[in-house]
């Protein structure tokens, strides 16, 4: 009897080398241009890209030049290739990098992007350059929509970064229920005919929460404390648990805040979730800090 | 599958019997008994390109896509709504709101050639009429400007072809080639196709087998047509490589750039010849599965291309054994909805696959992952053509013409202020000059000002440039480009700041939003234009934006919609066309040779 | 050995199956994250049968759905291991290497025909043979099953039957192929590691083994009790015979969770002492006489749970217990100082270091372990053992490790025991729902968009022919009770059959009706199949 092999490890490590700004690097095959640059110790500004889901590279934040290509390419989609050489700081790449954070503060509130901030910052992006001679810039400015208790929707911070639609899709939960609609400046993140989300597909799982990367999903809890002013992620603990609900073992990372869970995510590389929750696991903690539970007794 | 969630507005008998007319009994779920149902993730993919069509069914059915008529198709294709809706609101073509009178819509094109030549007026005069007038990017029809499309409820769209036969400006020169049988061949008759040398490329073909024709394709050196000229031979060969897998050839006859309507006016007028060439490719590279993807603003190609494989399949040119030939090969036709992005070919993958029209990135390419993942060659009309000339001649043969680097003839399409407007096909290497000569030079009183080449996408140039040669590489090494073949011509009069600020609203209406740089570049672009249009120049602050975006588009987009954006703009910019800059005044250059 | 413990398979797995057995589980609701690993496999081209009376949102997701007559699983489980033979589709290789019995296991299925089969199940005989072929020809294939399989009174025996599918096609001890019992709780697999068995040592040690206790009595200090003790059902019985007169419950509601729950309330009513420890006052702690309030395991403690994948994790704590609550292992450790052992105030991960130095399955796990390496699967004896993806690999090996080969097993189809009748003709089943979960303890917690209640859930022809609507309060009754509850007519629900959730037993006491036939194997109650009359309400 042949003893079949556990093929969980596998992969086999066949190396490719390239040059990044001139440094030497060899990763194995099939690792992407945006992963090499970590392994040489250079940082690349994402926003469309994030380790549990597939990329889509269309934000193009991430772009490098690699010589012989036309165009810059997207490091976070495009694989290595032996000989490559790839610039991660021309003045070119610097240039798109720069125009695409600035095209974005000129149109998106950005206010809630922790993530962009500091690039935002390093390619000096001057969004306020768009709006000249009384023409004000168009932006995707709307009220947002609040429609229940778990979520809140303002696209006026959404980068249409795609990440929300493949959580709610192919990446992880598989119920579709948003998708991009209509084209162009005007393409939104919607439901169909655009439902709430109550009436819609929506399952509450949270995950496009989860990805959002500009609070353009968000929490209410989270929501209605920045209203009050009274948002302190500085002062949040964050603590790595396992959900109570079901025997999955999905990992939580609860948000606190004055002692009270304000938020639950779970960590994107972590086996069992990647990052991906569902209603209970996300949601479900309330009793813990109960305060106007319908049908139970307050904790003894 | 998904949860599919579908809310209770149910569809009304009219929508169920145009859905259920298209799909029949293609659904994604079956329901075999009470206790047996078959549906699940393959099922799912398998019926999802039916997408496409089931919601061009609803939209002529009523006029517009309702919240019931979306959730039958739903239902059927088990595709979840929201994604039915994204695919739907992507297309110009489909309205998911309830229009307040329900008929036929009139699209009139505001883009150059028509701008120029009165499609305000038009619209104003259909307007006054009582008549529902939409504002439509380019129809393909800059030969007729001010060019209109019928989108109709209930019937069949119209165009002004339909009753109108057409005429071949060049009609009777014997050295045409690609264009021949245009006014020869009765483009409803495989028979009449027959009698003068139809399908005898397909036997020659299939006497020298798949890779004698690669290798013919390859010598001939002939490229692609559409703009990006890529050599038509290695494309093949690479498919034909490919093996274990379904593939397939597409003709992209999604032809949408401003200017361009060489590939309508093949497929109106000489049908069978795209679907012989259609069924070479498939030969060639060991495909099974032809599609052709066609805009839906041409409707009369679309009929002709139908009956065309409707009799080829038939006289078993098309399905089982190609003519004897022990190839299985046959065509789908699927109709675009209005969208210019879905020419560029990932664009039209999706598109076919029953998604939005959103271009992926290259690499993987179409040759190792194109329609459905699998390996695909795509080619439009005119590339096409080229073949059953390379088969015919023999690639010495084709090769007489042209020049070494550009073989064969070029299809180009005269608008704008030119006497003729119409299709010509010039050898490579016919100077501009010639080419405006042959469409009776520029029309009107007023001396030419510019000529867009390449179309929207192209660029301008100055009358300097008459004695340019027709040739990619001459073109290259110019700074401009053949593109599709658009020869627009502007004399002094036209207001060609109205005519970027169109340009540049053109890419803003037509960008997928899906890319960063694109989505957002193509609307400052066009904030830009309005700016100059309305104080009649450019700040400083304002021109060298206009660089930045004109940068970040053309290096960080994701296809060549967004790398080729801020081209004719920039050009007109450079050339000074927009009353400013150092091209200024070059209107007197315009004189003919 | 073969046939305990816990899921064979790691979740991973199910990306990269073939085929998969969805049987008796509605996952998509009540394990959504190990579902997602199913999606994959299914994006990746996996085909899934899936096996359930009702169409239930798993099943939808189905390439094919059978939905078989409630209570038939062993028959349509022998029908495709019939099949399988019949077909010359077993691995004859592995099963002449790893198994014992097949001979026997093959005559007794001989009557299992697919007419037969088709004629118990309801089930097309095409469909249980393509399922038959489908699976046994697979590279990789697992059956993935949950309370639909094993809430029934011969549930032991339904799992029996998927095992001997394993088993006759090699569908087990290998990677993507396996037998993956999902578990209902967090810890209920941890539970079951630590002892928590009638008849079980920490570590699936064996209570009557001397050589097991002596090691477990040498470092408790104390002799233990050799008498295996009682199941939660048998405690039951127990009360009623009155050999069991007090209680100490710990974070347990069987007072709503138990089939038949009116008659568990009169049981728990007439203990001399009921104390019952829990985060709430449930309606078992209405019912006690000292309640001990404790805290959250899971935010509110330190200390370690166990997946349906064997992996062990770490919970912490997030947040201080309220008031007076405290935490379990205090709450234990002050009851035995009071009673006159002082186990000091050992740290939750002293607790564990001691478990580790007992069970060696857990010996390698050590918190840093745990969270260096996101948790370990067990077995895991070392301290440089990378833990276990999957069991049984030992079918595999040449000596087979020394062990007895694993048995095929004889099952008998025998239906719920509670047959139809004129006055009880509808049969009614539980499961479920995403937002919920069990007797709502901790879900009843948080309101959402989707919740929508307990409702029973019935065929728009059943609803027509008893002149019933959508939303309409019908009365259900059953041989042990009636509720007032409102209806959803739901098209997925094949005639004959009622389904309802349990989640809010203080607006719908379901349990009062549901069947407490339970599993003599397993102590577990026939929750998925009762008797029910639905009938409209008198309007006065």
């Amino acid at each position: 009897m042949t003893l079949p092999t556990n093929p969980s490890g596998a992969a086999s490590e066949v190396n490719v080398n390239l040059t990044v700004n001139g440094q030497s690097v060899s990763v194995p095959a099939g690792t992407t241009i945006h992963r090499a640059c970590e392994r040489a110790g250079i940082d690349t500004p994402t926003l469309c890209w994030a380790e549990n889901l597939t990329p889509v590279n269309v934000c193009r934040v991430c772009v490098v030049e690699v010589e012989g290509n036309r165009t810059l390419v997207p490091s976070c989609a495009r694989a290595v290739e032996e000989g490559m050489v790839v610039n991660t700081d021309s003045e070119r790449v610097r240039h798109s990098r720069r125009m695409v954070l600035e095209f974005l503060a000129s149109g998106v509130d950005l206010d809630q992007a922790e993530g962009l901030r500091r690039w935002l910052d390093e390619y000096e992006a001057d969004p306020g350059r768009y709006d000249q001679d009384g023409l004000p810039a168009r932006t995707v400015y709307e009220e947002p929509k609040v429609q229940d208790n778990l979520y809140i929707r303002d696209y006026s911070r959404c980068v249409l970064c795609y990440k929300c639609v493949e959580a709610c899709g192919d990446d992880a939960q598989h119920t579709y229920a948003i998708a991009v609609s209509g084209r162009g400046f005007d393409a939104r993140i919607s439901t169909e005919f655009d439902v709430t989300l109550p009436d819609s597909a929506c399952v509450y799982c949270g995950n496009c929460i989860g990805v959002c990367p500009t609070g353009a999903i968000q929490f209410k809890t989270e929501f209605d404390l920045r209203q009050a002013s009274d948002w302190r992620p500085d002062e949040q603990t964050v603590t790595q648990t396992v959900c109570s609900y079901c025997g999955v073992g999905c990992n939580l990372e609860l948000h606190v805040q004055d002692e009270r869970i304000v938020k639950v995510t779970s960590p994107a590389d972590h086996s069992v979730t990647h990052g991906h929750l569902c209603i209970k696991g996300r949601f479900g903690w309330q009793y813990v800090q109960p305060v106007d539970a319908p049908t139970r007794q307050r904790r003894p | 599958m998904a949860d599919l969630s579908i809310s209770e507005a149910n569809a009304d008998a009219i929508e169920q019997a145009a859905v259920d007319a298209v799909l029949g009994d293609q659904t994604a779920e079956i329901r075999e008994t009470e206790r047996l149902v078959r549906a699940g993730t393959q099922r799912r993919r398998d019926h999802r390109h039916l997408l496409l069509p089931a919601l061009h069914a609803l939209q002529n059915a009523k006029g517009w896509i309702s919240p019931g008529g979306l959730n039958y198709v739903c239902r059927q294709l088990q595709v979840p709504p929201a994604e039915a809706y994204g695919v739907a609101t992507f297309y110009d073509l489909f309205r998911v709101d309830e229009p307040d009178t329900i008929g036929d819509v009139t699209h009139v094109c505001v883009d150059a050639a028509c701008q120029i030549s009165g499609s305000a007026e038009r619209q104003r005069e259909l307007a006054a009429r009582g008549v529902t007038v939409h504002r439509s990017p380019c129809l393909g029809q800059c030969d007729r400007a001010p060019a209109e499309f019928v989108q109709a409820v209930a019937g069949p769209d119209r165009v002004d072809a339909d009753s109108q036969p057409y005429v071949l400006p060049q009609h009777g020169d014997s050295s045409l080639r690609l264009l021949r049988r245009i006014g020869v061949v009765d483009p409803n008759s495989l028979a009449s196709y027959q009698a003068a040398g139809g399908y005898e490329a397909l036997a020659a073909a299939i006497a020298m087998g798949p890779t004698a024709v690669c290798d013919a394709v390859a010598a001939s050196g002939l490229s692609g047509r559409g703009g990006a000229a890529f050599p038509t031979g290695v494309k093949w060969r690479a498919v034909a490589a490919e093996q274990g897998r379904p593939k397939h050839v597409v003709a992209n006859c999604d032809e949408s750039e401003p200017g361009t309507f060489k590939d309508r006016v093949v497929m109106e007028n000489d049908p069978f010849a795209v679907i012989e060439a259609l069924t070479i490719a498939g030969f060639a590279t060991a495909a099974e599965n032809g599609w052709i993807y066609i805009r839906g603003e041409y409707p009369l190609a679309t009929r002709r291309l139908s009956e065309a494989i409707v009799q080829a399949r038939a006289a078993g040119l098309l399905g089982e054994n190609v003519a004897g030939s022990g190839h299985r090969f046959d065509i789908e036709i699927r109709r675009g909805a209005g969208a210019y992005i879905c020419g560029e070919e990932t664009a039209l993958f999706a598109s076919i696959e029953g998604f939005r029209g959103e271009p992926r990135s290259k690499p993987p390419f179409p040759t190792t992952h194109g329609l459905f993942q699998e390996p695909t060659a795509v080619n439009n009309p005119e590339t096409l053509l080229n073949v059953l000339e390379v088969i015919n001649r023999g690639a010495d043969g084709y090769r007489e013409v042209g020049t070494e680097n550009s073989p064969g003839t070029k299809l180009l399409c005269l608008s704008g202020r030119v006497a003729r407007p119409g299709v010509y096909e010039v050898p490579f290497g016919t100077t501009l000059g010639e080419v405006l000569a042959l469409a009776g030079g520029i029309s009107g009183d007023d001396p030419l000002r510019a000529v867009l080449l390449g179309g929207a996408a192209g660029n301008f140039v100055l009358p300097d440039q008459l004695d340019m040669p027709m040739t990619l590489e001459d073109a290259r090494q110019r700074g401009t480009t053949l593109g599709s073949g658009v020869v627009m011509a502007f004399t002094a009069e036209v207001d060609m700041v109205a005519v970027a600020v169109r340009i540049a609203e053109f890419f803003r209406g037509e960008s997928c939003g899906q890319c960063v740089p694109c989505r957002v570049g193509t609307v400052r672009q066009h904030e830009t234009m309005v700016q100059l249009q309305q104080s009649g120049a450019l700040t400083e602050q304002r021109r060298e934006l206009s660089d930045d975006i004109a940068r970040v588009m053309a290096d960080a987009s994701i296809c060549g919609l967004g790398h080729t954006a801020a081209s004719a703009v920039g050009s007109a910019l450079r050339l000074g066309l927009l009353g400013e800059g150092p091209g200024d005044g070059g209107v007197d250059q315009g004189r003919l040779p | 050995m073969f046939g305990a413990g816990g899921g064979t398979s790691s979740y991973q797995e199910i990306e990269e199956a073939d085929v998969v057995l969805l049987w008796g589980s509605n996952a998509r609701e009540a394990h959504p994250i190990y579902f997602h690993h199913v999606l994959k496999g299914l994006d990746q081209g996996a085909t899934m049968y899936a096996v359930d009376p009702r169409r239930s949102s798993s099943a939808k997701f189905a390439d094919v759905w059978l939905g078989l007559n409630l209570g038939t699983d062993v028959a349509l489980a022998n029908g495709v291991g019939r099949e399988i033979i019949a077909a010359g589709l077993q691995n004859q290789a592995f099963i002449d290497h790893a198994t014992a019995g097949f001979e026997a296991y093959r005559d007794h299925v001989e009557p299992f025909t697919l007419d037969y089969v088709e004629q118990v199940t309801g089930v097309p005989a095409a469909a249980i043979a393509e399922m038959a072929h489908a699976y046994a020809t697979a590279d990789k294939a697992q059956i993935l099953w949950t309370l639909g399989i094993t809430e029934h009174h011969n549930g032991v025996d339904n799992v029996k039957s998927l095992c001997n599918l394993s088993l006759l096609t090699g569908h087990v001890g290998r990677w993507g192929s396996g037998l993956v019992p999902l578990r209902g709780q967090n810890n209920v697999q941890g539970g079951g590691d630590m002892g928590a068995l009638p008849n079980k040592l920490p570590g699936f040690q064996d209570l009557t083994n001397p050589d097991h206790r002596a090691k477990f009595e040498a470092v408790y200090g104390t002799p233990l009790n050799p008498e295996p003790g009682l199941h939660l059902t048998l405690m039951f019985e127990a009360m009623e015979q009155g050999t069991i007169r007090g209680a100490y419950c710990i974070g347990e509601n069987p007072a709503d969770s138990e089939a038949d729950s009116a008659h568990a309330r009169k049981l728990l009513s007439g203990l001399d002492i009921l104390v019952v420890q829990d985060i709430f006052l449930t309606r078992t702690a209405e019912l006690a006489d000292v309640v001990l309030p404790s805290s959250v395991g899971w935010a509110e403690c330190d200390g370690t749970v166990t997946s349906s994948e064997r992996r062990v994790q770490r919970v912490r704590a997030a947040v201080p217990p309220p008031g007076e609550c405290r935490h379990d292992h205090e709450i234990i450790g002050e009851l035995a100082r009071r009673l006159g052992v002082d186990w000091g105030d050992p740290t939750p991960e002293e607790l564990w270091d001691e478990l580790r130095s007992l069970s060696p399955m857990h010996a390698g796990m050590s918190y840093q372990r745990l969270a260096d390496e996101g948790g370990l699967q067990w077995p895991c004896p070392e301290m440089d053992h990378p833990g276990s993806p999957f069991l049984h690999g030992w079918l595999w090996e040449d000596d087979l490790g020394g062990r007895p080969p694993a048995p095929f097993s004889l099952t008998d189809h025998a239906g719920p025991k509670e047959e139809l009748s004129a006055e009880f003709p509808l049969r009614l089943t539980t499961g479920r729902a995403l937002d919920s979960y069990n007797t709502g303890v901790q879900s009843g917690g948080y309101d959402n968009p989707i919740r929508y209640g307990d409702a029973l859930d019935l065929n728009p022809d059943d609803a027509a022919a008893l002149g019933i609507v959508d939303g309409e309060t019908v009365r259900v009754s059953s041989p042990r009770g009636a509720v007032e509850m409102a209806i959803r007519v739901q098209p997925d629900i094949p005639a004959g059959l009622a389904f309802t959730t349990f989640h809010f037993p203080e607006l719908v006491d379901i349990n009062t009706i549901t069947n407490d036939e339970w599993d003599r194997e397993s102590g577990t109650a026939e929750f998925k199949a009762a008797a029910i009359r639905v009938e409209k309400l008198r309007h006065g």
